[in-house]
C-alpha cells in the first residue's frame, strides 16, 4: 500500500518553528522599537524628573533630595512666567498661521493649473530643509541692515527708510518673526494634512452641496470643515507637541532674546540645565511641559473621539 | 409644457465628447428613464441639467427658462446621487433640512417641511441618527427626503438601486415609482439596467455614444427598436439579429417557438438546431444555431417550460422553428430599422 501523506516527521527541538507563532514573531519585531523608546525616552524622562527634585548641579553632582522647592523657586520667578505665557504664544500662533496658510495653500493646490506638480513637491521644502540653514536664511531677511523684507517695503514705498522695523531687536516683532518662521516650517505639513482630508471626501457629498444649494463659504464652514476636523485635529497635536518643546528656531534666531521676549520653555530649559549647569531648575522648567501638553492632547483627543463620524 | 427640455446639448472633455447632441422633451410630471450602457453619456447628462456641468454647446430649459448660466441652487432642481451624499457629520433631520438653510427659510417652515418629507417617505423616526447608523434603505430615503423637501421643479436620480442588495432593489423600484406617481414630481432617471428602465419609466430614452437611440414607452423601445443597438441592449436574453440580403432580420427569443406552437399560418420557418438548453424554472432558454445562416451566430429561444419536456428537444438534434411575421423586425445595412427586407 502507498501512504498518500507521509507523517510529518516530529521537530527535532521544541522552538523549531518558534517563528511562526504569532504571538513570539509580534514581540520580537517590536521588541526594538520598545528598547528605543524606553532607552531614548523613558530613561531620560525619569532623570529629568529625580534631576527635578534634587539639588543637582554640575557644580555639586551630588544628590539631595529637594521636595518641590525648584518647583516653588521657578514658578517664583516672573522670567520663567514670561516664558510660559511666550510658549503659549510661539505655539498656537504658529499653528493658527500655519493652518490658515495650510487649508490656503491646500485649496489652491487642488484646483488644476500648469505645474502643479512642481509646486506639489516644492511646497514640501521648509518642512525638508535643515532647520539651521533655514533659520539662517530668515536671519538675513529678518536683518536690522540687511533685511531684504525692510529692502522690498522701502522700494514699494510702504514705508521710508527710517521707519523700518528692526524685527529682531523689537519685542514684539521678535516674537512675531519666529511664529512666521515657526508657521513657515509647519504649513507645508498643514498642507498635506488638508489635502489627505479634502481629497477623502466623497465627490458625491460636494456635489450634493452644490446642487442643495451651498455657496463656497458655506461648503467649507459647513461641509468640508467638519468632515476633516478629526485628522485636522490630529495634525493639530503633532504640530503643538513639536513646536511647544522646540528650541531651535528661538535658539538659533533670537537667543530669546531681546530681553527674554522670545524665551520659551524648550530653550530656558537647555539654557538653565546645560548652559548654565543648574541641572535640577532645568529639569524643573523642561517638565512643566508634561502637565500642560497632557491636558491639550487628552483633551483633543476626547474631542475627536466625540466628532468621530 | 415640458418641465425640462434639451436643444442639442453636446459636452466634450478635451476633445472626447461624452454626450453628442443630444435634443429631449421631458413633460411635467413624467417618469422618464435615461438608460444605456456605462460610459454613454447619460449621467453626464444628467450632470449638466442638473448644473455640476456646463455643457459644450446647446440650450438647456427648466420650465421654459433657460438655464444655461444659472447654478444648481437657483434651477429648482434636485438629484440624488449614486451613493446617495449625505453628510456624515449632519443627523437625519439637519440632512433633509440643509437645502432650506441654504435658501435661508425660516425655521419654523423648515420643520414643518422636514416633518412632511420624512413622514412621506417613513422616517419620522431616525431624524435624530446620523447617516453612519441607517441602514443602505433607510439612506436612500433620507436622500429622497432631502431631494425632494424643496419641492423641486425637478427630481433628478442617478443609479439610485445600485448600492442596494438584489431584494431590496425590487420593493425600493415599485416604492419609487409608486412614490413619484402621488407625488406627482418630474423625474429623469438614470440607469444602466433595464428591467428598472422596463419597469419604472413612462418613457425610456436608450443612449449610446452620447445620442440619443430612441425615446418611447417601454413597449415601444421592446417591441418596435429604431435600431440593432437598441434592439439587442433591450431585451434578455436580447433579439436574436442575423444578416439577410444585405440587411438585417431580428427577432426576439420569445417569438422564436417550435413549429407545432404556431397556430396559424402567417410565419417564416427555420431549421434549428440545438446545442444547449438551460432551465430557468419558469421558462427554458434554447441555444443554437438556424440553417442557412452564418453557423457561428448563435441563437436563443425562451420557450415556456411546460410546453417543452427535456427529452423532447436534446442538444445535436435538428427541430422545426418558427417566428410570427408579425414579429420579425427589419433593419437596413447600418442597422437602422426599415419596414421590409
Amino acid at each position: 500500500m502507498v501512504a498518500i501523506a507521509e507523517s510529518v516527521p516530529k521537530p527535532h527541538t521544541r522552538f523549531r518553528f518558534i517563528l511562526d507563532r504569532r504571538d513570539v514573531l509580534g514581540s520580537l519585531l517590536v521588541a526594538p522599537a520598545i528598547l528605543y523608546v524606553l532607552l531614548l525616552v523613558g530613561v531620560p524622562f525619569l532623570m529629568a524628573v529625580y534631576y527635578s527634585v534634587s539639588a543637582y548641579t554640575i557644580y555639586d553632582p551630588s544628590w539631595s533630595f529637594v521636595g518641590l522647592a525648584n518647583f516653588e523657586q521657578i514658578i517664583a520667578d516672573p522670567v520663567f512666567r514670561q516664558t510660559l505665557y511666550n510658549t503659549f504664544i510661539f505655539t498656537f500662533g504658529s499653528q493658527i498661521l500655519g493652518l490658515i496658510l495650510g487649508k490656503f495653500g491646500a485649496l489652491v493646490l487642488l484646483r488644476p493649473f500648469p505645474g502643479r506638480k512642481l509646486v506639489r513637491a516644492l511646497i514640501i521644502l521648509p518642512w525638508a530643509v535643515p532647520i539651521a540653514l533655514a533659520t539662517v536664511a530668515w536671519q538675513w531677511m529678518f536683518d536690522s541692515l540687511y533685511s531684504v523684507i525692510n529692502w522690498t517695503l522701502i522700494a514699494l514705498g510702504i514705508i521710508t527708510r527710517s521707519e523700518a522695523p528692526n524685527w529682531l531687536g523689537n519685542q514684539d516683532l521678535a516674537m512675531l518673526s519666529v511664529i512666521i518662521v515657526n508657521a513657515w516650517r509647519f504649513f507645508p505639513f498643514a498642507i498635506v494634512i488638508f489635502l489627505a482630508g479634502i481629497t477623502s471626501i466623497p465627490q458625491d457629498v460636494l456635489d450634493a452641496a452644490t446642487v442643495d444649494g451651498a455657496g463656497f463659504w458655506r461648503r467649507n464652514y459647513q461641509i468640508i470643515l467638519p468632515m476633516i476636523l478629526p485628522i485636522t485635529a490630529i495634525g493639530l497635536i503633532f504640530g503643538i507637541v513639536f513646536t511647544f518643546t522646540d528650541l531651535s528656531i528661538v535658539f538659533l534666531m533670537t537667543m530669546g532674546g531681546p530681553v527674554g521676549a522670545t524665551s520659551v520653555l524648550g530653550f530656558a530649559g537647555f539654557q538653565t540645565g546645560i548652559v548654565s549647569g543648574d541641572v535640577s531648575h532645568g529639569a524643573a522648567i523642561s517638565l512643566f511641559m508634561l502637565p500642560v501638553l497632557l491636558v491639550v492632547v487628552v483633551g483633543m483627543l476626547r474631542f475627536i473621539r466625540r466628532r468621530e463620524i | 409644457m415640458a418641465a425640462v427640455s434639451t436643444r442639442d446639448i453636446i459636452k466634450k472633455f478635451g476633445e472626447v465628447p461624452a454626450v453628442n447632441g443630444i435634443s429631449l422633451d421631458v413633460p411635467n410630471g413624467e417618469f422618464m428613464v435615461l438608460l444605456g450602457p456605462s460610459g454613454c453619456g447619460k449621467t453626464t447628462f444628467l450632470r449638466i441639467i442638473c448644473g455640476l456641468e456646463r455643457q459644450t454647446s446647446g440650450d438647456l430649459l427648466i420650465g421654459g427658462d433657460v438655464v444655461n448660466d444659472i447654478p444648481p441652487r437657483a434651477r429648482g432642481v434636485a438629484m440624488m446621487f449614486q451613493s446617495y451624499g449625505l453628510y456624515p457629520h449632519f443627523t437625519v433631520r439637519h440632512n433633509i433640512a440643509f437645502p432650506l438653510k441654504t435658501q435661508r427659510v425660516p425655521s419654523a417652515e423648515i420643520s414643518k417641511k422636514v416633518d412632511w418629507a420624512s413622514q412621506l417617505l417613513g422616517i419620522s423616526h431616525l431624524l435624530d441618527r446620523r447617516p453612519r447608523q441607517l441602514s443602505g434603505g433607510e439612506r436612500q430615503r433620507v436622500a429622497l427626503a432631502r431631494a425632494l423637501v424643496r419641492q423641486p421643479t425637478v427630481l433628478l436620480l442617478d443609479e439610485p438601486l445600485s448600492n442596494l442588495d438584489a431584494k431590496l432593489r425590487a420593493s425600493a423600484r415599485l416604492e419609487i415609482k409608486q412614490f413619484q406617481q402621488r407625488v406627482g414630481v418630474t423625474t429623469i432617471y438614470v440607469t444602466h439596467d433595464q428591467v428598472e428602465a422596463m419597469g419604472m419609466g413612462d418613457r425610456i430614452a436608450v443612449i449610446d455614444g452620447g445620442r440619443v437611440r430612441q425615446v418611447g414607452t417601454p413597449a415601444e423601445i421592446y417591441d418596435d427598436p429604431a435600431d440593432r443597438f437598441v434592439a439587442t441592449f433591450v431585451g434578455t436574453p436580447p433579439m436574436n439579429i442575423v444578416a439577410k440580403n444585405g440587411g438585417y432580420l431580428g427577432f426576439r427569443p420569445e417569438n422564436f417557438l417550435p413549429m407545432d406552437m404556431m397556430d396559424d399560418t402567417n410565419f417564416a420557418e427555420f431549421n434549428f438546431r440545438v446545442d444547449r438548453s438551460e432551465y430557468l424554472g419558469s421558462e427554458r432558454i434554447v441555444y443554437g444555431v438556424i440553417e442557412g445562416f452564418d453557423p457561428n451566430q448563435v441563437i436563443t429561444a425562451k420557450l415556456p417550460p411546460a410546453h417543452v419536456a427535456e427529452e423532447s428537444i436534446r442538444p445535436g438534434e435538428w427541430h422545426p422553428f418558427a417566428v410570427r411575421n408579425s414579429t420579425l423586425r427589419y433593419f437596413d445595412k447600418d442597422g437602422k430599422r426599415s419596414s421590409r427586407h
